[in-house]
């Protein structure tokens, strides 16, 4: 961190402020130990007693019959059609929210920064969904679509039954996990966006640039790194994807996610060893979105953030 | 610039943005004064407005007993996240810290797990010591969704209080912990605060570990209680009850966020467009 630059030059000619050095370096990670533990107690610990875990035979109903068996399950999941069609299912919904919320980011960014009038008043509508809880979120939109209490069908005089279907019942879990991130999408975006130097747009205009090229050629290559780290936050909450589905279907009609399936082997049935390892896989992908993201643009991780 | 075509169209744009953000809010409250069978009226409004659907789930201990395990979990969580958070990014920000880099890469590294991958392992042991379904057994997993977006938060407030305060009170003798403590710390308290809010609507909004973690009415908080509602006869569907229990858990945090959204639209993006 280039933080205390202007420190660092006057501890090397003044030897008593080098002490001084050390023991800020000691009183750093006296200061950060807390927070370093806890957070390797709450991921690292679990994710390595996963992979233990992964390479048996366990079942919570008989604990007896635990035994070693190597990548079998890995083997398992892997030549299961069931796998692969839950992970389609994940990467489809991850790029339709995340697409549809990257526009719809940019258009609510790009209306915010130029209201004139309103402003606020704009910001504090778009946050409300951010603060709904995505089980109400689901509940909200599950409700509207329902063949029994909603007002969707009688409204557009349809007689659909949403969630009977994959396409329909994925369009409606898509719906409300859009409408309730979209709003972290434009925040961030806005913040990129007021980066980019208001000169540089004008100085377009004036060569006769139009919106499409101005917005083409001087503001998005200026704020490409809010819009990285933007998509690459929302990718990887996008595949982590649950609440909404297990509200809605529960991953019936073939809505199942990744997510809900190590749920479903886990906790429902008790399939200690099976899934653990699909754990593993739903992290190792996460772990391989992010690093596709920090290859492909080579961002620095120790310098992106987000919620 | 600004010609009265592209201000009216400007307006009706954000009628629509305004519409959508609100209209699903508006209708899960509107479910929720449905009394009886007018929930499956089929139209926006209810027939008739009535209390009758949050006087039941007042009385329904499933959703009393969830209102305070979140309440109290959630608030734990974010009491310790917020102070372990405050510790950790002072150092990082503040200090000459060269390992500040790695804790900012495992906060990283944390923020990206995915929850279901810790509650899978966190299911099986938390049964074999104890900690299934209690209060303690959500707090623990709770920082591991809490602590990383506190860090870079608290991380990016610390950056905005003036360095010079620190160098003053190293001239008058002051060691580095006495500077924290006495100088940046009360500097730092709308951003704690800020943080806070941030923590609590996460802890708050929890469903992975809320349904894997707990079985009962002892510890399973609000978003896990939703999912395990019954109607008020078992031929009835939930809808009311469950639309006026959302209604309940929703309505103060969304006027918490609008009331701070300021400072949490700063929090939020704080760091996301410089280191």
């Amino acid at each position: 961190m280039a933080t205390l630059a202007p420190a660092q030059p006057l501890a090397q000619t003044r030897p008593q402020l080098s002490s001084r050095i050390k023991s800020e370096r000691r009183l750093g990670w006296l200061l950060s130990a807390p927070a370093v533990i806890a957070l390797l107690a709450v991921t690292a610990y679990p994710i390595i007693n996963a992979a233990y875990l992964s390479l048996f035979n366990y079942r919570l109903t008989s604990p007896g019959e635990r035994s070693f068996i190597w990548f079998k399950n890995y083997q398992v999941i892997l030549t299961d059609r069931l796998w692969w069609g839950d992970f389609g299912t994940t990467v489809l919904i991850t790029v339709v929210t995340v697409t549809a919320e990257l526009v719809l980011g940019f258009a609510l960014a790009m209306m915010m920064k130029k209201a004139i009038v309103g402003r606020n008043f704009l910001r504090t509508a778009i946050l409300v969904p951010y603060a709904v809880i995505t089980v109400v979120s689901a509940y909200a939109w599950k409700y509207a679509f329902a063949s029994d209490s909603g007002f969707i069908n009688p409204l557009f005089g349809t007689a659909q039954d949403w969630f009977g279907a994959r396409g329909s019942a994925l369009f409606v879990i898509c719906l409300s996990e859009i409408w309730k991130t979209t709003p972290f999408m434009a925040l961030v975006l806005l913040a990129g966006l007021a980066q980019v130097p208001d000169e540089l747009d004008q100085a377009a205009m004036v060569d006769g640039a139009t919106l499409w090229q101005r917005l083409r050629r001087v503001t998005l290559p200026n704020m490409e790194g809010a819009i990285v780290v933007a998509l690459l936050f929302r990718a990887i909450d996008g595949f982590r994807i649950f609440d909404n589905v297990f509200i809605m279907t529960a991953g019936a009609q073939g809505t199942e996610t990744v997510s809900i399936l190590a749920y479903r082997q886990t906790i429902s049935r008790a399939q200690i060893g099976l899934g653990s390892a699909l754990s593993v896989l739903l992290f190792a992908s996460v772990a391989l979105i992010c690093f596709g993201f920090i290859k492909l643009f080579r961002i620095d991780p120790a310098r992106v953030r987000g919620g | 610039m600004t010609s009265k075509r592209t201000r009216v169209e400007f307006v009706l744009a954000s009628l629509v943005v305004i519409f959508f953000s609100l209209a699903p809010v508006v209708w899960i409250v509107s479910l929720s004064f449905k009394a009886g069978d007018d929930i499956d009226n089929k139209r926006f409004w209810p027939t008739h407005w009535s209390w009758d659907n949050y006087r039941t789930v007042f009385h329904t201990d499933l959703f009393t007993s969830a209102l305070r395990n979140s309440i109290g979990i959630a608030l734990i969580a974010t009491v310790v996240a917020v102070v372990l958070a405050t510790f950790a990014a002072y150092a990082i920000a503040r200090l000459d810290f060269p390992a500040g880099k790695f804790v900012l890469t495992l906060v990283l590294v944390v923020s990206m797990f995915p929850a279901i991958s810790i509650a899978t392992p966190l299911f099986n042991l938390w049964r074999s010591i104890g900690l299934y379904d209690t209060w303690l057994g959500l707090i623990i997993p709770y920082l591991s969704l809490t602590l990383p977006i506190c860090i870079w938060t608290l991380a990016a407030f610390f950056r905005q209080i003036p360095r010079q305060l620190e160098q003053a009170a190293a001239v008058d003798g002051a060691t580095p912990w006495q500077a924290f403590r006495l100088v940046i710390a009360p500097l730092a308290t709308p951003g704690m605060f800020t943080t806070a809010i941030i923590a609590f609507f996460i802890a708050w909004n929890d469903f992975v570990f809320g349904i894997t973690l707990t079985s009962t009415n002892r510890a399973r908080p609000v978003p896990a209680a939703l999912a395990f509602f019954s109607g008020a006869s078992q031929f009835q569907q939930p809808t009311a009850a469950i639309s006026a229990a959302a209604v309940v858990v929703t309505i103060p945090v969304v006027v918490l966020v609008l009331i701070f959204q300021r400072r949490i639209v700063s929090g939020l993006t704080a760091g996301a467009v410089k280191g």
